[in-house]
């Protein structure tokens, strides 16, 4: 089992991890608009998680995407991938000017993560598919004494459906202390809150129950999701963490309104985003 | 004390299979067992994974013999798929091992996204497949299988007809970087095939020649064509048998070939009728032109009668004598 995250490693301070957000957040949004088409909530709501994973937490990069020792993330809730894409784009996987081509006709960008992207460990967009898939993986670091760790993402209206559940049974009895599951706890999905649609709580005792160290963070703190993620909660079991998050998080009129599920916003609303976020960049260059 | 089960031959059968010099073999079931857990002993990255099937699968000695290269997923069917997914894709040789009615249906979207799409060279058993299970009903039956992974794609699909493709079928898949899907049932299979007999996938095997009727037959029936081929040379007709284990790819040129030089053609299959082997065929001679008098025996779109495995086939007409029968009208 790879050691706690040395704090001591982090290259990009919460600030700077706060402004590339807003840079991926324009990134996304761009994309969507260009595209035609895409997830705009939950996109935004997962950003700052993916942020973190890909700049403090996971032992990939494009160079090393190719090893057997690399960390494996795996996005279950993958119609947020443009975000992702803009994740990966940053990192240095593609060229950025590739999430121009998203949904184009023979782009493999297609609405959805696919394996001919670099990056991309499997292809996922059907839901309660992501956490099956992780437990094979970390039970084959397991069994190769490997020390990479697996991590994926799901939502939470994603949690209705019932593989899920099977695979939650199967991480604990295995006692797969290398998989963390992420849950983007933004609490709305297409329809509406899920709450309404189909409840879930309480998640925390739930995850519990099924025999998993649960934390619950602050979806968009760099700090505590670094904290929550740098090292497995508890050795012998699976890690899941509920990571509080607001749907469209950093635009004002998309944050937490159903309808931005996969709404793609029109010139003048893209205008309006963009200047919100230039805005908050400015702001928080001027708190430096 | 319980009844005997029907057999599956009747006296005349095995008569007739006594005439061709055919011997009984194992299941294929016992046969792919036994092969996994000798390959998996010599290669430590090959895992089996179950949902409680270890038992349903003969593979309680490489359970036993093997504890760290089994996966067991409890039932759940989804998830075996799943984790047979991530097995692959780091590293591993896994083979999902499950009964292939709940397989091929309850976790057939794993099967199309996380095995194919994302292109894992993880292997399928479809075990007890077909009507396997016979009496339990249609449950238990996978009568769909071969039409749904027909149609999805990046897999190769072998349905085994006796122990030397069986075993052939599963060297084939764990040597294989590509997702594959065997499926076989439970009852023990003449052996069909001379030793001198090789075997590639994409490629059928030919047991028989005529020219008078093909039949091209799939996995548990090909003994039930041979036996009709025998029992209609008595009769002055000489059939052609081709076991085509394959069903994708399919071997398109022993098709044609069969299209072109025999009368009739007769496909059988333990499948419904829509959407395997006998459609696949059809679409393969008239997209070539080809029309030639022809039938698909399997079992057709109702609700399967209620019965043993040997109770559906003869009813069904998978059987010497059935076949016999359909060949023999087909030429009228």
């Amino acid at each position: 089992m790879r050691r706690k995250f040395d704090m001591g490693k982090i290259v990009l301070s919460d600030r700077d991890l706060a402004l590339k957000s807003v840079h991926l957040r324009k990134k996304t949004l761009e994309a969507i608009y260009d595209a035609g088409a895409g997830h705009t909530g939950g996109g935004l709501s997962c950003l700052d998680i993916l942020n973190v994973l890909y700049n403090r937490i996971l032992n990939v990069s494009p160079e090393t995407f190719g090893s057997a020792t690399r960390d494996r993330y795996v996005q279950s809730k993958g119609h947020s991938v443009e975000a992702l894409y803009a994740v990966l784009a940053d990192r240095g996987f593609f060229p950025e000017a590739d999430l121009k081509t998203i949904c184009h006709y023979q782009s493999h960008m297609v609405g959805h993560p696919t394996r001919h992207i670099s990056g991309i460990e499997m292809n996922t967009g059907a839901l309660g598919h992501g956490l099956p898939i992780c437990i094979g993986m970390a039970l084959a670091g397991k069994m190769d004494s490997a020390s990479y760790r697996v991590f994926t993402l799901l939502g939470d209206g994603e949690l209705a459906e019932g593989s899920n559940w099977e695979a939650a049974l199967a991480a604990a009895h295995y006692k797969l202390d290398n998989l963390t599951a992420i849950i983007d706890h933004n609490t709305l999905q297409i329809s509406g809150h899920t709450r309404d649609v189909m409840s879930n709580e309480p998640l925390d005792e739930k995850w519990r129950a099924f025999g998993w160290a649960v934390k619950v963070v602050n979806g968009h703190d760099y700090a505590a999701l670094t904290e929550a993620l740098s090292q497995p909660a508890e050795i012998g079991k699976p890690t899941c963490i509920i990571a509080n998050t607001t749907k469209g998080k950093g635009v004002s009129f998309m944050e937490n309104v159903a309808k931005w599920h996969h709404g793609v916003p029109s010139d003048a609303e893209l205008k309006q985003a963009l200047s919100e976020l230039d805005a908050a960049a400015a702001k928080l260059k001027e708190a430096a | 004390m319980s009844a005997p089960a029907p057999s599956m031959f009747t006296p005349a059968a095995k008569a007739m299979a006594e005439k061709l010099g055919l011997k009984m073999g194992r299941a294929n079931l016992e046969e792919f067992a036994a092969t996994l857990e000798e390959l998996a002993k010599a290669n430590p990255n090959i895992i089996a994974v179950t949902s409680d099937s270890r038992g349903s699968g003969k593979l309680a000695p490489f359970g036993k013999n093997l504890p760290k290269q089994l996966v067991e997923v409890g039932i759940a069917e989804q998830n075996l798929v799943g984790i047979t997914a991530g097995l692959a894709a780091c590293g591993k040789k896994s083979f999902g091992v499950s009964p292939g009615c709940f397989l091929t249906a309850r976790s057939l979207e794993q099967i199309k996204n996380d095995i194919c799409y994302s292109d894992v060279p993880a292997v399928l058993i479809g075990i007890s497949s077909g009507t396997s299970y016979g009496a339990l009903g249609t449950t238990h039956h996978s009568l769909h299988d071969l039409a749904v992974l027909r149609a999805i794609n990046n897999i190769t699909v072998i349905v085994p007809a006796d122990n030397f493709e069986t075993r052939e079928a599963i060297c084939f898949a764990a040597k294989a970087t590509k997702p594959v899907f065997v499926r076989f049932g439970k009852a023990a299979m003449f052996n069909l095939h001379k030793p001198e007999i090789k075997f590639a996938v994409g490629k059928a095997i030919q047991l028989r020649d005529g020219n008078d009727v093909a039949f091209i037959a799939t996995g548990e029936t090909v003994i039930h064509a041979l036996l009709a081929a025998g029992q209609l040379a008595e009769r002055g007709l000489n059939c052609r048998v081709i076991s085509m284990h394959s069903v994708k790819p399919l071997d398109t040129e022993t098709i044609l070939k069969a299209g072109r030089e025999c009368n009739a053609v007769v496909t059988v299959e333990e499948h419904m009728v829509n959407g395997g082997l006998g459609e696949a065929c059809a679409a393969v001679l008239l997209q070539n032109g080809m029309s030639k008098p022809f039938r698909i025996v399997g079992i057709p779109d109702e609700e399967t009668v209620p019965g043993a495995q040997a109770d559906i086939f003869r009813h069904y007409g998978i059987s010497m004598e059935g076949l016999s029968e359909t060949a023999t009208k087909l030429l009228k």
